[in-house]
């Protein structure tokens, strides 16, 4: 479900500003606008839709409108039109008092520049959402206390934020957005301002975060890597309006138009495609079938190996077409002539890391996910192909 | 052609007869309330046995800053107490801890609201500029019409002059505070009181704090001029020492005016230090 609809967002920064919705519907540019009226238009009757527990990454270059649209939804900026439903409410149509609720309890927010309180402790930093709700000072130490331990901060509570590092003062600034158990988190820049190592970190525990915690995350990010990496959709944004919405593999293979295809051309693939991407089906036998049958599936699909599973497709093992045919002439059977010590790779490992396993491996490397099931092999040739940007069709549509 | 003068000196005349009329309760309150403050002060300042007032004053500065400050106060207060000048010098102090006192309740309330307001700024800074350039001196005749001579005038005339440093510094501190930090703060549904003093206060003071600073330092410079119309204290000792042309009587008292301003200042700026520390 839905939990953040958004319908024909628009700011414009300006004088008399809804001068400027008249020459949006004829199609003038901005910076038209901006030359002859002297108006911003900062976001662009952008629509779109979050669904819960999703990371919605908003992506774009500085200008694009992405930190604006961000604030217009819990308006740190107030939109000029249109609607931001949460939960079905229109938070355009709240008052004073009632968006502070929504602030206190829906909705909470990372800064790009941490925008931590130096006055205060890092437990005082934290608490700081609860503090405002009136939350009694027993109660809100000891949970700003848990999300500190949460975020791998334990011991440093009593700390100041100057005395921290760049990314433990983020980490600060996580856990401060996430002590008051919002649904909704908005991540402002939020890793822009670390160095790439700790940005990774970052992203990482991020990832591993909301795989228990399942918040809605908004993520604003100038860095299409980042977007790729944490993204389970992106939208991308210029001159304040959306260009395209989709997942990142959608995105990649399928731009919408030439500003995309320009903004992901640059992309480092083999960081960003995974084994999921250029595995292919692979062709399988049970242990109970004997060596003639499994010679004979190799004959009619041209192939020299055939993956053995059990009735859960888990994976047992290959056998080889030589080894089939020897198996014939001397009585063997299939399980005598298996080769248990199978490649295997899980389906999200990037393609960077494949290089090594799959050329140094005899047989295509079987992709296995989590239950041991096998979902597919990756041949030699697809990770070269994937990688000079003939992913997709070409290589075989990864099995959803 | 004959233009005539506009007849400002009229109209601030009329005006000023208008209040001393109209006003007076009002006038009369404040008078009393600024004349028990400052008397209150002096008499308890005068009261206890000057050694004893040194030592807690040394403590304070102790207490406050580092040992230097200490001994200054320490050595500063005894070289008064030697010339003679002490009870006048703690009438001073009570008269510039009044109006400084009555500063900073109606400065740090005004910055506030300057900070929060453009269009309060832009009455206020105006008026401010205008009490700040205009000589001291004229303040004293509208002050001894409503109050008549004595402290309170003085006091008056003091806040009046003072009182601009800590309304600029405290519109300024709030102003600097940080745009990220202000919407932290609105981010996570603070109210507007919330913001102010869990955050742009709590930011704001090292600048508040030198505004208060200068304040101090400023109703200090007005003790001589307010003496003219009859505030008691050490000014009054350098007014007489100026019109008995006696150089020497002059350089003393004004030597205890250096040390309270002296002790005062050094007293305030570690404050904003100590604050700092947290």
């Amino acid at each position: 479900m839905a939990i953040i609809e958004v319908k024909a967002l628009t700011k414009v920064f300006g004088n008399d500003p809804k001068r400027a919705f008249p020459l949006l519907d004829k199609g003038w540019s901005k910076e038209r606008i901006a030359r002859e009226t002297k108006l911003t238009v900062g976001v662009n009757r952008v629509s779109l839709s979050i669904e819960a527990g999703e990371i919605f990454v908003i992506m774009g270059l500085s200008g694009s409108g992405k930190s604006t649209l961000v604030r217009l939804f819990n308006r740190l900026i107030e939109p000029t039109a249109g609607q931001v439903l949460i939960n079905g409410q229109d938070i355009v149509q709240l008052n004073p008092e009632q968006l502070r609720q929504v602030r206190r309890k829906t909705m909470s927010m990372v800064f790009q520049k941490f925008a931590l309180f130096p006055h205060r402790t890092v437990i005082e930093n934290v608490e700081y959402g609860l503090e405002v709700q009136g939350v009694a000072k027993e109660e809100r130490r000891s949970k700003a206390k848990q999300t500190i331990e949460l975020v791998g901060l334990a011991g440093l509570e009593d700390s100041r934020p100057d005395q921290l590092s760049g990314g433990m003062q983020q980490r600060v600034g996580l856990a401060r957005g996430l002590a008051n158990d919002p649904q909704i988190l908005l991540m402002d820049e939020a890793f822009s301002a670390l160095d790439p190592l700790i940005r990774k970190d970052m992203q990482d525990e991020l990832l591993e975060l909301q795989a228990s915690m399942k918040k809605t995350i908004i993520f604003i990010t100038h860095d299409l890597d980042e977007a790729l990496r944490i993204g389970d959709r992106i939208a991308l944004m210029k001159d304040g309006v959306v260009v395209q919405i989709g997942t990142p593999e959608e995105i990649l293979t399928n731009p919408a138009n030439a500003y995309v295809e320009r903004f992901v051309e640059d992309v480092d693939l083999s960081k960003v495609l995974t084994a999921s991407h250029v595995m292919i089906r692979a062709e399988t036998i049970t242990l109970d079938r004997g060596p003639r049958v499994a010679l004979q599936l190799m004959r009619d699909r041209g192939i020299s190996n055939i993956y053995v599973v059990d009735k859960a497709r888990q994976l047992i093992g290959v056998v080889t077409a030589e080894d089939a045919a020897a198996a014939i002439k001397s009585g063997q059977t299939v399980e005598q002539i298996l080769i248990r010590d199978t490649p295997t790779v899980s389906p999200d490992v990037l393609l960077g890391e494949l290089f090594d396993v799959v050329s140094s491996a005899k047989i295509p490397v079987a992709v296995i996910d989590n239950r041991q099931r096998l979902v597919g092999i990756i041949i030699r040739g697809a990770v070269l192909a994937a990688l000079t940007g003939n992913s997709g069709e070409e290589v075989g549509e990864p099995p959803r | 052609m004959n233009i005539p003068k506009i007849p400002i000196g009229e109209w601030v005349e009329a005006i000023e007869l208008w209040l001393e009329t109209n006003a007076e309760p009002v006038f009369d309150a404040i008078k009393l309330l600024i004349g028990v403050t400052v008397n209150t002060l002096a008499d308890a300042f005068n009261y206890l046995p000057p050694l004893l007032v040194i030592v807690i004053f040394t403590f304070i500065a102790f207490w406050i800053g580092r040992y230097r400050i200490a001994v200054f106060t320490l050595l500063g207060l005894l070289l008064v107490l030697n010339l003679g000048y002490w009870e006048h010098t703690m009438e001073t102090l009570a008269l510039v801890l009044t109006a400084s006192f009555i500063s900073i309740i109606i400065g740090v309330p005004l910055g506030i609201l300057c900070a929060a307001n453009d269009k309060a700024r832009n009455v206020v800074t105006p008026i401010l500029d205008f009490m700040q350039t205009m000589p001291a001196f004229v303040y004293l005749l509208p002050a001894v019409a409503f109050f008549s001579l004595g402290v309170v005038p003085g006091v008056v005339a003091s806040v009046i002059f003072s009182v601009p440093p800590t309304i600029r510094l405290t519109n300024l501190g709030i102003r600097q505070v940080p745009a990220d930090l202000v919407e932290a703060a609105n981010a996570f549904g603070s109210t507007p009181m919330q913001k102010l003093y869990k955050v742009q206060l709590p930011i704001a003071v090292p600048t508040i704090m030198a505004g208060i600073n200068q304040t101090i330092m400023l109703s200090l410079s007005m003790v001589v001029i307010a003496s003219m119309i009859g505030a008691q204290g050490v000014g009054a000792d350098v007014f007489k020492a100026v019109t008995q042309a006696r150089t020497g009587v002059g350089f003393e008292a004004g030597l205890a005016v250096v040390v309270l301003a002296i002790i005062l200042d050094r007293m305030t700026q570690n404050l904003v230090k100590k604050n700092k520390k947290g």
